[in-house]
């Protein structure tokens, strides 16, 4: 199988969705899960070959004028994406087909659901930066169209527009970015970026592009000051919020990072941008999450605070730093996605999210009790699992960074006391603990739904334990790609004691405290100042700020009156053709005027004269006499200069028209005055300024030299090809034939148009 | 003359427009018959002006003998004269309906679809 097809697969699969959700019915939705697990074994025929550090391209032209191409680059680093992505989606797809079993809409979910695992993989396997985008672009699509799953809610529909609109805001910064960076660098594709390093950044506007760049990263991964979109977006069926909302797409953002670390790593504004937003995100995050009672909410800002720290290692960017982020990228997909499957049970059976409503969970559901404990130990970073490992990593990397080492330590160890409390509340409280047991469920959670759980947080135990093969394979030729460099790690379980272990242990013991003092934590209500500048606010304030706008707007430019539109659109016109005319009238040098004739001056003068009176005239009947003037004048003009054809025309058209006008004046209401004196005074201004900017455009024309025009080639091609004299008629009947055939078809329907209105009898 | 005639399609436009503002919808009628041969005259000027050369090729010749007025702006009015006649007597018949049903011809009274 080839990785273009690997990626588009499941846009293939997708609109077939629900009509296939159908034929496998009640029975067999769990078939939905050998989507993800056909692309997962397809994933994993490359980790031999990658941790061999050999590297994939594969490219399909696709705008080839443009320089977009579909193309992809598989090395450690994405294919660890691709594998996580894959990999858990086995147990979202499996779990949603029975959390969703008999909803009239699974087939429609399992749409969205796999368009968007299609994006992620062509968004962490794209190589060329556009269809990154692309992809990127459409996470965000697919993400908004899961979180208002449920859009008879209107909470649902709202947040999945401010996900959209955040997330998707940031997309176009992305995209910017990109491009400044494709000027720079005179090519979109990142492999190549990647070896333009020093002619990159020490370009003036690469500053500019990567700010741009991190704008995007930092919306996507919603961190300080986007963060709160996340929490809003828990709205979503709980696979959605596992999978897209905790496992995958709010790491893109941090794949974003980690991709740009060969290119922009170690820069000055990397390190002072992206670690402080690391660190501010991690710590708040995790202090905000103790304060929630509701389970998906609670977990939603433990993975703000977790992307705070993969943000903040790989701003950090020393190698122990970003080992400590690939490992503990994979940690935090494995016990998240468990912990938001097991909040999604606690819904399922007993419709309640609240950990502190639910007690004694271990008697009547022990399989989940065992995945909910070995998934908050890992959160906690309890040996021996692999969250224990990387927290372990973290504080070294952190310990040894060259800035503000102190600092970040005592910001982390803070967040790490608050996830270990939240840990206890997602894996102790409702399963150990005592209470009134109103919502005691009588057995355990279906395979589906625990299966799941289960061996994500048991693959989080054992790769804790023996983490070698699992380095040797994925980490280290992921470590490799982030670095550009080779690098040979050592995990281990025990690695002495260390000053490190000494802040782990403080960590937990304060995060019991915590856990035990949580009431104090959330007691006291956030300041109404504080709230007021929160980004939540500003977000509403900026989108409320939009609708008025759009309101002005619209209050203004569509009046509904058909005199405003024209004079909108005139006075437009006049000011942007007549600003260029009055600016640059270098000369409306005329050809020596050639003696005028008595003729000529009569008809000149007789022209405005008439289309005047027929202004003024409060009579129809001499209204329509000089309308009739105006038009013989020119037929006039058409005959004295060459032109016999259009004075024919002219004159027999004018004659009809004034016969018509006639006929129907005659029913018509006399000329009324409607309009006030100031509206004709600005009217007559308007009407003045555009005849004179019109007069002024046809002066302008005739001092330049006269175009080439093509009728050279229709007076010599009149005879020999057309066998005509006339060359006008020539041109009607034969060069542009088909025009005239449009023209005749236009006249036809006006004619039957107006037949048809005569004759019209209009029911009263 | 050319510039008298620039002023004379100008003064076309102008009158057109003025026309076309005005609420009345029956002058509104007046304001596009002016404009279109405003608009006309202006096709026809900016093509340079030839003086009694019509683009008729004699009898005997091939082609026709330098100067002459150039054919395609001519034809492009001749299409463009017929059309708006087409336009004009369209809207004609249309607002005589309107004012038959709604008994009005102030825009300001035709706003909604409602009758």
């Amino acid at each position: 199988m080839d990785v273009l097809l690997a990626v588009l697969s499941g846009f293939l699969l997708a609109p077939l969705a629900p009509w296939l959700d159908r034929r496998l019915g009640k029975r067999w939705g769990w078939m939905w899960a050998l989507v993800p697990l056909g692309l997962l074994l397809f994933f994993l025929r490359f980790v031999p070959a990658l941790a061999r550090g050999e590297a994939f391209t594969r490219r399909l032209p696709w705008i080839p004028r443009l320089d977009v191409h579909l193309s992809f680059h598989l090395d450690g680093l994405s294919v660890l994406f691709a594998l996580l992505i894959s990999g858990i989606g086995v147990f979202i797809f499996l779990y949603a087909a029975c959390y969703l079993e008999g909803h009239p809409h699974r087939g429609r979910f399992f749409l969205s659901l796999l368009g968007f695992m299609a994006s992620m993989l062509g968004l962490v396997l794209a190589d060329n930066a556009i269809a990154l985008f692309v992809f990127w672009e459409l996470t965000s699509l697919s993400s908004y169209l899961l979180i208002g799953f449920e859009h008879e809610r209107e909470r649902a529909r709202s947040a999945a527009l401010q996900a959209l609109l955040v997330t998707g805001a940031g997309g176009l910064a992305l995209l910017a970015g990109w491009l400044l960076l494709g000027q720079i660098g005179g090519g979109i594709e990142l492999s190549q970026w990647r070896h333009q390093r020093e002619q990159l950044i020490v370009h003036p506007h690469a500053e500019w592009a990567l700010a741009l760049i991190l704008l995007g990263a930092f919306t996507k991964s919603a961190q300080f000051p986007f963060h709160f979109w996340l929490p809003n977006a828990m709205e979503a069926p709980t696979p959605v919020s596992a999978y897209l909302h905790s496992a995958t797409m709010v790491k893109a953002g941090v794949y974003l990072l980690a991709r740009l670390q060969p290119i922009f790593g170690g820069t000055e504004l990397w390190n002072a941008t992206i670690v402080p937003v690391g660190a501010v995100t991690l710590s708040l995050g995790a202090l905000l999450a103790v304060r929630q009672r509701e389970a998906k909410r609670l977990l939603a800002y433990s993975t703000v605070s977790a992307l705070g720290v993969l943000t903040l290692l790989l701003g950090v960017g020393t190698p122990t730093a970003v080992m400590a982020a690939m490992v503990f990228l994979l940690a935090h997909a494995l016990y998240k996605a468990a912990l938001f499957l097991i909040a999604g049970i606690w819904d399922h059976e007993m419709g309640a999210r609240e950990p502190e409503r639910l007690a004694g969970l271990r008697r009547t559901m022990p399989i989940t009790t065992a995945a909910a404990v070995l998934a908050a130990a890992s959160l906690a970073g309890l040996p021996p699992s692999l969250g224990f490992l990387s927290k372990e990593l973290f504080y070294e990397a952190l310990r040894t960074a060259p800035r503000w080492p102190l600092l970040l330590l005592a910001n982390a160890v803070l967040a790490g006391m608050a996830l270990v409390a939240v840990a206890g509340l997602m894996g102790v409280r409702p399963f150990f603990g005592r209470g009134p047991i109103e919502l005691q469920p009588r057995h355990e959670a279906p395979w589906p739904l625990w299966l799941g759980p289960s061996l994500l947080s048991l693959g989080g135990t054992i790769s804790g334990l023996w983490p070698a093969s699992l380095e040797r394979m994925l980490l280290n030729p992921a470590i490799t790609a982030v670095l550009g460099e080779s690098v040979h790690t050592h995990l281990a379980l025990w690695p002495g004691l260390n000053p490190v272990l000494l802040l782990s242990v403080l960590t937990i013991v304060g995060g019991i405290g915590m856990y035990a003092g949580r009431g104090i934590v959330r007691a006291p209500a956030l300041p109404s100042v504080l709230a007021r500048f929160a980004p939540s606010a500003a977000y509403a304030s900026l989108l409320n700020g939009i609708y008025v706008l759009a309101r002005l707007q619209t209050r203004v430019l569509q009046s509904g009156h058909l005199r405003y539109y024209l004079l909108t659109i005139i006075a437009w016109t006049v000011s942007i053709v007549g600003y260029p005319l009055v600016t640059r009238a270098d000369g409306v040098a005329l050809r020596r005027p050639a003696p005028e004739h008595v003729l000529d001056i009569g008809l000149a003068l007789i022209i405005p004269l008439a289309a005047l009176a027929a202004v003024r005239f409060t009579s129809r009947l001499a209204a329509i006499a000089t309308l009739g003037v105006v038009g013989y004048a020119i037929a006039l003009l058409y005959m004295i200069f060459g032109a016999p054809d259009l004075a024919l025309t002219q004159f027999m058209v004018e004659s009809l028209t004034v016969i018509l006008f006639v006929l129907i004046f005659y029913h018509l209401p006399r000329f009324t005055t409607l309009s006030g004196r100031w509206a004709r005074a600005r009217d007559v201004v308007v009407s003045l300024l555009a005849g004179g900017m019109v007069s002024g455009l046809v002066l302008s024309i005739l001092g330049m030299s006269p175009p080439d025009a093509i009728s050279e080639y229709f007076v010599h091609k009149s005879v020999p090809e057309a066998h005509g004299r006339n060359v006008v008629n020539v041109i009607l009947v034969d060069f542009r034939a088909l025009d005239t055939l449009g023209e005749i078809t236009v006249l036809a329907l006006a004619g039957l148009g107006v037949y048809a209105l005569m004759r019209l009898r209009v029911e009263e | 003359m050319e510039l008298l005639l620039a002023i004379v399609i100008g003064s076309l436009y102008a009158t057109g427009l003025y026309m076309l503002l005005r609420r009345s919808v029956v002058k509104l009628i007046i304001g596009l018959g002016l404009l279109s041969n405003g608009s006309n005259l202006l096709i026809f000027t900016i093509g340079r002006l030839v003086r009694g050369r019509p683009p008729i090729v004699p009898e005997g010749e091939s082609s026709v003998p330098s100067p002459f007025a150039d054919p395609l702006p001519q034809a492009l009015i001749l299409t463009a004269i017929v059309i708006s006649f087409g336009v004009l007597a369209f809207a004609l018949v249309l607002i005589h309906r309107a004012y038959q049903k709604v008994g009005t011809d102030d825009l300001d009274d035709l706003k909604t679809t409602d009758m």
